[in-house]
């Protein structure tokens, strides 16, 4: 079963850009980024668009679909009418670079501040001993495929570039809750969760998991629970008397 | 004079995948300043797509196993044409790169007592896998990435620059290798966002650029995989190895047609999931092939009590090697046994309880679900072969990952020889860590040997420039230019059809015939548009490669008359002792720059140590060896006396 697809595809540059209008054949089971494949093979050889796997596994695709933040190897054609019009944008929190590629070099750049990995000084290789139940919690965070869907959509950045340097995102609030969850990390992350990567400026409106095609639960298990870390430290009465009584900082 | 920025390096990696990161880690922890060049973003190599698991001899599941078994193993995996050494190193090693995976941050999954829990796959004798559900090629890659991170964050703290030992070069693809006289001197190539050129001068290229699954039509691998470092090597004078063997793994998606080819993780066998035919039948107990009679179980009740304990049974034939387990499913849709779409069924749910499903295959879960709208905790999938992994590659030495060229290294996927005729499962992961270290110790051991570094020269940059910018030029007087994605389609289908995982001499010269034709229409490609962010001029560009490798595929396997791993001859269907010491080997002749020339010579193997051979007893190997090279073995000595 084939039909025609309306498309509507940002086409552009950092100077500006603008929505061009294709017709592209559709067949049965295809996802947007096959339909996106065929007007690059057949119509606008030169379109950018960054894909490795077509499977959901890298997290490359990552687009703007309608207006929603989307991998476009895992949006099935079948999701929309077949009148409809499905307009293709590039991410909207990041720089253009080329048609639907952005600059997403702000999350590297977010991923260099997080102190790595710290595990006890005289642990050897091969001698960590973890339980299953205790690997689980930072296991889900790991499943994270760096699409950086939750990166933009968060309106903490969306619409306020001037955000992004005291804000860390979703990704790495979560990558930092993953570390505070390793059982064998030795590094105290509350801290620098509040005071270097933002967490207070997330009101958990929970967009961030809602995109995530992985299906983490962003804000449930990984910001809400850090933000209990950070509140239990700053808000319990006995740490705060024992701060004052030992000048602890 | 082009304009082309530089850079100057000790080491510079190419490929950003398992061994290209592993190979940076080490050359940046014997102090040297290393570039890793990546087609890709960082963190989203190909590595991210293994699924299984990482093979090591840890014994944390079953105490019995040992990196000698795991040796043994892997060359009846790869029908004993395996370079030993390589085979030997890996499992010695592998076990110590997992473990220092748990150092980087790495969480896999646990046993009851706290070790990481290791799972069965095809032609491991004891659960060997270390693994995170199904996602292991993932965690490996994050964890290889962070450390780089945290090697930047030292750097930082001690000379205040993150780059200041490594530099991610990422959406940077490398078109040419700049010799030196016949040595090294750097890599030439161009950023994608811009186009604009690059040069980076160092005297040692590690290469890791991974495989050539993109010339195939149904294929597991991603757009980057186009051949990029068998080809640099071919054209800097080293030489390939087992291009013939190519790994079509069994279980691919077959539907719907835009997610054909996608993999199905042989875990979902490994954790108990079984292959049946349209009429219900578990076939695979009628295709144990002879060298493997007596290893595998031959009722379903044997099969069965082999995956609750491994030491009362035999193994199911559901695991057997890929190569095998793909030729069954062949067979089984020839004789009109297959599914409707061409298949044959996986069956996992009436296996296991829907939550541990969805608790072990996480990830085949959501991809049937949302690419195919097949529930697998209620239905069974349907699977087919898929092109997977390339055996062959760059011709190495085993302890240091050297290329024939002077200072050209490889490791993983794009090297040759380890695997040889046929990879098993989970040997690719734990192969990109231990032999990526040992790429990135040999280039290091390189670089400080040196007395004087190489130099570049003006005319080897102006000629690479003039190559990489000849797609816009299009073709010359009256010939009809040709579309990139057109020329690409028509050779993954030739590739496909012709050099497939059932091959016949005829069909292979006609193969042949079409590449020496591409070659020809390669001249008139056109890319339109500018250089920035152009992906029908990087195509264009990868088109060269995979002409390239392709025609030593097919050469290659026109010249291999057998059958053996994953090479399959209809026309040879027998597997010859005689050839199993042969190699065959791929250089370039003649003096053309764009896609030059493939020959192919006869090479012998090196025969293995004595030690390692008696590991093996007599009566197997005799279904491999030739009677002459068996001379020296113990049981036949003690034949003799």
């Amino acid at each position: 079963m084939t039909y025609e697809a309306k498309l509507r595809v940002w086409r552009g540059d950092d100077d500006g850009g603008d929505l061009r209008d294709f017709a592209v054949d559709v067949n049965d089971g295809e996802v947007v980024l096959d339909v996106i494949h065929r007007l690059q093979a057949e119509q606008a050889p030169d379109l950018a668009v960054r894909w490795n796997c077509k499977a959901g596994k890298c997290g490359s695709c990552s687009a703007e679909i309608n207006g929603r933040p989307r991998l476009l190897c895992m949006t099935r054609m079948s999701t929309f009418d077949e009148a409809e019009t499905i307009t293709v944008t590039p991410l909207r929190a990041f720089p253009v670079i080329r048609d639907l590629v952005t600059d997403v070099s702000f999350n590297y750049e977010k991923a260099r501040e997080i102190p790595s990995f710290t595990p006890p000084k005289d642990l050897q290789p091969g001698e960590y001993r973890m339980d299953q139940i205790d690997v689980e919690r930072s296991q889900e965070f790991r499943k994270c495929i760096e699409c950086f869907l939750c990166q933009d959509v968060c309106h903490v950045v969306r619409d306020h570039e001037e955000n992004k340097k005291a804000f860390a995102g979703p990704r790495f609030l979560m990558r930092t809750a993953e570390l505070d969850m390793h059982p064998l990390d030795t590094l105290d992350r509350k801290d620098m969760a509040q005071e270097d990567l933002g967490l207070g400026y997330c009101n958990i409106t929970k967009c961030c998991t809602e995109v995530c095609p992985e299906h983490i639960k962003i804000t449930d298990n990984a910001i809400i629970p850090m933000k209990e870390r950070v509140a239990d430290r700053k808000y319990d009465p006995v740490v705060w008397l024992g701060n004052i009584l030992f000048n602890r900082k | 004079m082009v304009e082309i920025e530089r850079h100057s390096y000790d080491v510079v990696v190419i490929g950003a995948g398992g061994s290209g990161l592993r190979a940076v880690i080490e050359a940046r922890q014997r102090g040297l300043r290393v570039a890793v060049v990546s087609k890709s973003l960082f963190g989203k190599a190909h590595t991210v797509m293994a699924e299984g698991g990482c093979a090591a001899a840890m014994g944390n599941a079953n105490s019995k196993d040992s990196w000698q078994i795991h040796f043994a193993d892997t060359m009846r995996g790869g029908k004993f044409l395996n370079n030993w050494r390589m085979a030997e190193l890996h499992a010695q090693e592998s076990a110590e790169r997992v473990w220092e995976l748990e150092t980087y941050g790495a969480l896999f999954d646990r046993t009851k007592d706290g070790r990481i829990s290791q799972r069965n796959f095809g032609g491991h004798t004891y659960p060997r896998l270390a693994h995170v559900g199904d996602r292991t090629g993932l965690e490996i890659i994050r964890t290889l990435q962070q450390k780089i991170v945290s090697l930047q964050q030292e750097d930082k703290a001690e000379l205040g620059d993150y780059e200041a030992r490594i530099k991610v070069f990422a959406e940077c693809a490398i078109t040419e290798l700049i010799k030196d006289g016949d040595a090294i001197a750097g890599a030439f190539g161009y950023w994608r966002e811009t186009g604009k050129f690059v040069l980076f001068e160092a005297p040692a290229v590690v290469l890791a650029t991974g495989g050539i699954g993109k010339s195939f039509k149904v294929s597991s691998n991603s757009w980057e995989y186009s051949g990029d470092g068998h080809a640099l090597a071919l054209r800097a004078g080293s030489s390939l190895i087992n291009m013939e063997f190519i790994q079509f793994h069994p279980t691919g998606m077959v539907w719907p047609l835009s997610v054909k080819g996608i993999l199905v993780t042989e875990g979902v066998r490994g954790d108990g999931g079984v292959l049946k035919n349209s009429e219900g039948k578990r076939f695979m107990f009628n295709y144990i092939p002879p060298v493997f009679k007596g290893q595998y179980a031959e009722t379903e009740a044997e099969a069965d009590q082999w995956l609750k304990d491994n030491d009362s049974a035999r193994r199911t034939p559901d695991l057997l090697p890929r190569d095998e387990v793909s030729r069954a499913i062949n067979a089984e849709v020839k004789a009109g046994r297959g599914s409707p779409h061409g298949g044959v069924y996986l069956d996992i749910a009436s296996r296991m309880t829907p939550e541990e499903i969805k608790k072990r295959l996480p990830s085949m879960y959501h991809q049937f679900l949302e690419l195919a709208e097949v529930d697998i905790t209620k239905d069974e999938m349907e699977v087919g072969p898929t092109c997977h992994y390339v055996m062959g590659g760059i011709e190495v030495d085993p302890d240091t990952g050297a290329a024939a060229t002077p200072g050209l290294f490889a490791a993983g996927e794009c090297s040759g020889g380890m695997h040889g005729s046929n990879r098993l499962g989970g040997n690719s992961l734990s192969d990109l860590l231990v032999f990526g270290r040992r790429a990135g110790l040999g280039a290091s051991d390189y670089v400080r040997a040196l007395s004087k570094r190489p130099s570049v020269s003006e005319d080897a940059l102006e000629s690479a420039a003039k190559l990489a910018l000849e797609p816009f030029d299009g073709p010359q007087g009256s010939a009809k230019p040709e579309n990139p994605y057109a020329l690409h389609a028509e050779l993954q289908q030739t590739m496909n059809d012709l050099v497939g995982i059932i091959r016949t001499g005829s069909e292979i010269q006609e193969a042949m015939a079409k590449i020496e034709e591409y070659k020809v229409r390669y001249r008139n490609i056109e890319s339109e548009g500018g250089r920035a962010f152009n992906p029908g001029w990087h195509l264009a560009l990868d088109m060269r490669n995979m002409l390239l490798v392709s025609e030593c595929v097919a050469k290659a396997s026109l010249a291999r008359t057998e059958s053996r791993g994953g090479h399959t001859r209809d026309d040879y269907p027998k597997m010859d002792s005689e050839w199993r010491r042969t190699l065959l080997a791929c250089r370039t002749e003649g003096n053309d720059p764009v896609v030059p020339a493939v020959t192919v010579s006869k090479e012998r193997q090196p025969p293995m140590r004595e030690d390692l051979l008696a590991q093996f007893e007599l009566e197997e190997l005799g279904k491999y060896y030739t009677d002459e090279e068996l001379a020296a073995h113990p049981g036949r000595t003690e034949e003799r006396s």
